[in-house]
């Protein structure tokens, strides 16, 4: 289908998970993808633009750490030279590392989480927008911690409540450009983000080497649908939405992604 | 392959506006829709009435777009004609999958000013009738172990209106009743959100396609949302 042809569309954090899937889904629907990620994350990021190119569409990969304005500019920069123009920006990169009470939480786990989604997501819309065409679609990837608290989080949530502030900004000064600005908050997400042991632990402390399915369990609860976590293709379905003109007059909103967590009452 | 293929929708207020944008937009995307409207006027409601006429030309624009559809001509706030007629329909296309839960009607006046019965019809049309709705279609969708309801609300769900106190009142019950609904519905694998217009600046096939999006497995584990499709109106 051509939910998004002749659009050209920059990810950030694109060489893995929900990022990586997002380019793929994309290009399924014919955008021409600016792929950037770390230089350590190399070899993913061009895998990621080989499966972008098997959907029969263009990929520039880029190296550049959202932490570093002027390496943004330049990632940016190369993929509007390619390209020619810039349609739709998704601020996709995240960590979600350090899990501890707000108090033991360690003065530099908190700048470097608030660094990278916060500050990140601000470097990534700022060295774009200069590109943006008149009309776009800036979609901002937050969290259900963006919503809502939780224990362990508070740099995390910090961060992530605080890009709903900055959409909410840009929403209001881009409007009068047609340009929308929308969050998109997902649960958890099946990626190696939440895949691994030390989440595992904090989610089942009562057990010694908690597995995946000892973990999967807790999550579950948390859901109102029966399901653990969602797939990465969940979140760039919704990303699909909203970067394509079907959703030309939404702006300014929040999508959850979350098997109804947030709304679930225990 | 469209990307609700094979699926049926059921549609209130279909005659007309963001109803038969829904199901036409539905029908495009490979939906049979069973088509539910009041073609009458509603006592007290200012938006002018849709007609015989209006269904039948929703009819032909859903047969155009490769779709089938059952019709009805309904009150949603009569129980047990809309059940009777939503059975009808699920049984003449095997059931239900989708609902779009879009009559409602517009009246205005000043909250402290509304008289009975203008405050009582838009309670019974917009959040009662949306209650039936989902009351009447939810076996069908439980008996399929999936299924998405839409539920149709305003602007007026999210934020109040200067002169409209009945409708934000109904609008914001509509929200409630969603969440409840989420999460009744969420071990059956039924999902249930809201969209929410601002019928002043976007038109009705913007909100279809919210729909579509919500109607469709691309939104499998979205449930309990409110989706504006608005322009912006409620975050300005």
């Amino acid at each position: 289908m051509s939910r998004l042809a002749d659009k050209v569309v920059i990810v950030t954090g694109a060489a893995r998970g929900m990022g990586r899937s997002h380019c793929v889904r994309l290009a399924q629907e014919q955008a021409e993808l600016i792929a950037v990620d770390l230089a350590d994350a190399s070899a993913d990021l061009e895998h990621t633009a080989h499966l972008v190119r098997a959907e029969g569409q263009r990929c520039l990969t880029a190296h550049a750490d959202v932490r570093e304005y002027s390496s943004m500019e330049v990632a940016v920069a190369a993929g509007v030279s390619e390209f020619g123009q810039l349609d739709v920006i998704v601020a996709n990169v995240g960590i979600y590392a350090d899990l501890s009470p707000s108090w033991e939480l360690a003065e530099a786990a908190w700048r470097r989480t608030l660094d990278v989604n916060l500050t990140g997501v601000w470097h990534t819309v700022k060295a774009a927008m200069p590109h943006l065409v008149d009309g776009g679609s800036i979609v901002i990837i937050s969290s259900t911690n963006g919503i809502k608290g939780g224990a362990n989080t508070a740099h995390y949530s910090a961060s992530k409540h605080a890009v709903v502030g900055l959409a909410r900004t840009l929403a209001n000064e881009l409007g009068p450009r047609g340009i929308r600005v929308n969050t998109v908050h997902p649960g958890a997400v099946a990626t190696p983000m939440i895949r691994n042991a030390d989440v595992y632990a904090k989610l089942r402390p009562d057990l010694e080497n908690p597995s995946e399915q000892d973990a999967s369990a807790m999550l579950a609860a948390k859901n109102m649908l029966p399901v653990p976590w969602v797939d990465p293709i969940d979140v760039s379905n919704a990303v699909l939405y909203l970067a394509a003109d079907e959703s030309r007059y939404v702006t300014g909103s929040q999508l959850v992604v979350d098997a109804g967590l947030t709304q679930k009452v225990p | 392959m469209g990307r609700v293929y094979r699926k049926v929708a059921l549609v209130t207020g279909a005659a007309r506006g963001i109803g038969r944008a829904q199901a036409v937009r539905l029908a495009q995307e490979g939906a049979d829709i069973v088509a539910i409207d009041i073609c009458a006027p509603v006592r007290t409601a200012e938006s002018p009435s849709a007609t015989t006429a209006d269904l039948a030309e929703t009819e032909r624009l859903i047969e155009a777009a490769g779709g089938r559809v059952a019709a009805y001509i309904v009150d949603v706030r009569a129980a047990a004609a809309l059940s009777a007629a939503v059975d009808a329909g699920a049984a003449r296309f095997g059931g239900i999958d989708i609902v779009c839960a879009t009559a409602g009607i517009a009246s205005s006046g000043a909250a402290c000013d509304l008289s009975e019965d203008v405050w009582q019809t838009m309670l019974d049309v917009n959040l009662t009738g949306v209650w039936q709705t989902s009351k009447a279609a939810a076996p069908h969708l439980l008996a399929r172990g999936s299924g998405s309801m839409i539920l149709t609300s305003s602007v007026a769900g999210m934020r109040g209106l200067a002169g409209a106190g009945h409708y934000v009142s109904a609008g914001h019950g509509v929200v409630g009743l969603m969440r409840s609904l989420a999460k009744e519905f969420a071990v059956h694998n039924v999902r249930v959100n809201s969209v929410h217009s601002s019928e002043t600046v976007v038109e009705p096939v913007d909100i279809a396609n919210a729909t579509l999006f919500l109607a469709s497995d691309e939104a499998r584990y979205i449930t309990a949302v409110t989706l504006p499709v608005d322009a912006g109106n409620s975050q300005q």
